[in-house]
């Protein structure tokens, strides 16, 4: 039997008169990092919010857990205990940092001492705790976002390019944060385009082209495999870092 | 991770940023101040002010549903003048029910009876607007060009309704003796109901700021109104969180009914139509979905119509509109618009 936590099999997802995705089978083992690559429109936010239920798949399987969740809403399958940190953040920017980590603690008041722990990830977020969270800059965003997403523990997190326009300092923010989560035995799916990232706390990935996954094994052999890069996503990752 | 890799750097608005934001907070003193000087004297002054308040709060009290139902669920409500009526039809069915309390010397008596019809105005509205959303509504959320002809429809068959009912005449609603008449500050007349209407908008204001303020209900609303995908993705259904808010809008609207309809002592099916047009200036003016915007825009409207109507009585019909020009030239988006994620 497979170790898979979560499992899409021959899933198609239209929005609208577009057909998005069109039969992905994935697989994201217990504990671990998996990464999502693929150029833009490949799919991977696509699949991301399918999962959610935020659009809903047409057709295939979505096993969370042993159970399947692709009719579920979405509220539903993130009581399931899986979090989503959308591309855009979501973050509620008339609330302030408290407020908005105070609705992620949906299951009770937020816990001090797992607080302090992401005070220790992103320690803006300590500072500004008390401000409105549209003054935030970008990086803090995203901080704000990924910590919302950790505020209590989750059986899956779902990130959706946490790097996306942010400095290197910020990036290596979340890198630390990602690899603690990773030694926490947290599963994570990550969409990513930032190979540097991906590489750094990725143990599997998957690559999407046209809304099919094209590939999936382990990180350290596509890290490895220029040829395969080149093969898979028509251009080598190493000359991307 | 280190503090040093990340400085934390908060953007500080500027002086004139802060003058910006505050502004609007200025616009009730300064209308104030200028219908003082036009006025000239002190008591007429003090009148129209005490019946330009009572007016913007029973506006704002009617209003505030709507713009929350819009805020929220992206709704453009155009039957939400049908609780306004229907609230008023109810209200007067208990206080009909009650006419010896309403008759009687008693203020316990004469304000149990307001608040008795003003509960069961609510809960009636309330329940309709179950009905109404559940029915009219949902099936056309995020679609405006079809709410505005579904809602439409639903005024229209509500106002058929309430003449089935209550039948087509214009139906005097007899104020309780408690709050008829007037007395004198200052040398100025104000009228008790004035004073009632007045206590009841503040303390609606206050308690609904400490619902949106204080309570994780709130904090959900107020989350929902800028981004209802997360809050869905954060693990609530919005959608019953929308049928709550879309209930207590109508109940809202109910109490405005009520209220308005003992303001200007007779009832009619249309008249929550006919009110709707300075419900939705003050949703416009205040910005769509604000609460604070949706008051201050009420006080605007109401003292404006009182001065206009006594200085330039022409002008009265058309000073509110003019008004929300002049507003949306300046903050296009309304005094306080909320900032939606999409």
């Amino acid at each position: 039997m497979s170790d898979a936590l979560l499992s899409l099999n021959g899933v198609h997802t239209h929005i609208g008169p577009y057909h998005i995705l069109q039969g992905v089978d994935l697989e994201v083992p217990r504990g671990g990092v998996t990464v999502l690559l693929g150029r833009n429109g490949a799919g991977k936010t696509t699949t991301l919010r399918t999962i959610m239920g935020l659009w809903q798949a047409s057709k295939g399987t979505i096993q969370f857990d042993g159970t399947e969740i692709q009719k579920e809403t979405t509220p539903a399958i993130a009581q399931r205990e899986i979090a989503f940190v959308p591309e855009d953040m979501g973050i509620f920017t008339d609330l302030t940092v408290h407020e908005n980590m105070l609705l992620a603690a949906r299951n009770s008041a937020i816990d001090e001492e797992r607080l302090g722990w992401i005070f220790g990830l992103f320690p803006p977020l300590k500072t500004f705790w008390q401000s409105a969270a549209g003054n935030l800059s970008g990086g803090q965003k995203q901080m704000l976002a990924v910590a919302r997403a950790i505020i209590e523990p989750r059986k899956l997190i779902l990130i959706d390019e946490p790097t996306k326009g942010l400095a290197p300092a910020i990036i290596n923010a979340m890198i630390a944060a990602l690899k603690e989560l990773k030694e926490m035995q947290t599963t994570i799916l990550l969409v990513e385009q930032n190979f540097s990232m991906a590489r750094a706390v990725g143990d599997t990935v998957a690559v999407m082209d046209d809304g099919q996954i094209v590939y999936s094994g382990a990180m350290a052999e596509l890290a490895a495999d220029a040829g395969l890069q080149e093969r898979l996503m028509g251009l080598s990752l190493e000359a991307h870092q | 991770m280190s503090d040093s890799l990340i400085k934390p750097r908060i953007e500080r608005p500027s002086f004139s940023q802060m003058i910006e934001a505050k502004a609007p907070l200025l616009l009730v003193p300064v209308l104030m101040v200028i219908g003082l000087f036009a006025i000239g004297s002190g008591s007429t002054w003090l009148t129209l002010t005490a019946a330009g308040l009572a007016m913007g709060m029973m506006i704002f009290i009617m209003a505030s549903g709507l713009t929350v139902i819009f805020g929220l669920m992206d709704v453009i409500n155009f039957g939400h003048g049908a609780f306004i009526s229907l609230g008023a039809f109810a209200g007067f069915t208990i206080l009909g029910l009650l006419g010896g309390w309403i008759e009687s010397p008693s203020i316990a008596l004469n304000l149990g009876a307001v608040l008795l019809a003003v509960a069961f105005a609510m809960l009636v509205t309330g329940l309709a607007g179950y009905g109404f959303e559940r029915l009219i509504v949902k099936p056309v959320y995020g679609q405006h060009l079809k709410q505005i002809l579904v809602t439409m429809g639903g005024l229209v068959v509500t106002q058929q309704l309430i003449y089935v009912i209550w039948g087509p005449d214009e139906i005097v609603l007899a104020r309780p003796a408690a709050f008829q008449g007037s007395f004198v500050v200052l040398g100025a007349a104000i009228e008790k109901y004035r004073v009632l209407a007045i206590v009841i908008g503040l303390a609606l204001f206050v308690a609904m700021r400490l619902v949106l303020n204080r309570t994780r209900i709130g904090l959900l609303v107020r989350a929902g109104v800028q981004n209802g995908e997360m809050v869905e993705a954060l693990g609530y259904p919005i959608e019953k969180l929308f049928l709550a808010v879309f209930m207590v809008g109508c109940a809202l609207a109910g109490l405005g009914g009520v209220m308005w309809g003992m303001y200007q002592e007779t009832i009619t099916a249309h008249m929550g139509a006919e009110v709707m047009i300075s419900v939705f200036i003050v949703v416009i003016i205040g910005g769509l979905g604000s609460i604070e915007g949706c008051f201050i825009g009420a006080m605007l409207v109401g003292l404006l119509t009182n001065y206009t109507g006594f200085l330039i009585p022409k002008l009265a019909l058309v000073s509110t509109i003019l008004l929300m020009g002049a507003v949306l030239m300046w903050r296009p988006q309304g005094l306080y618009p909320v900032v939606k994620a999409h």
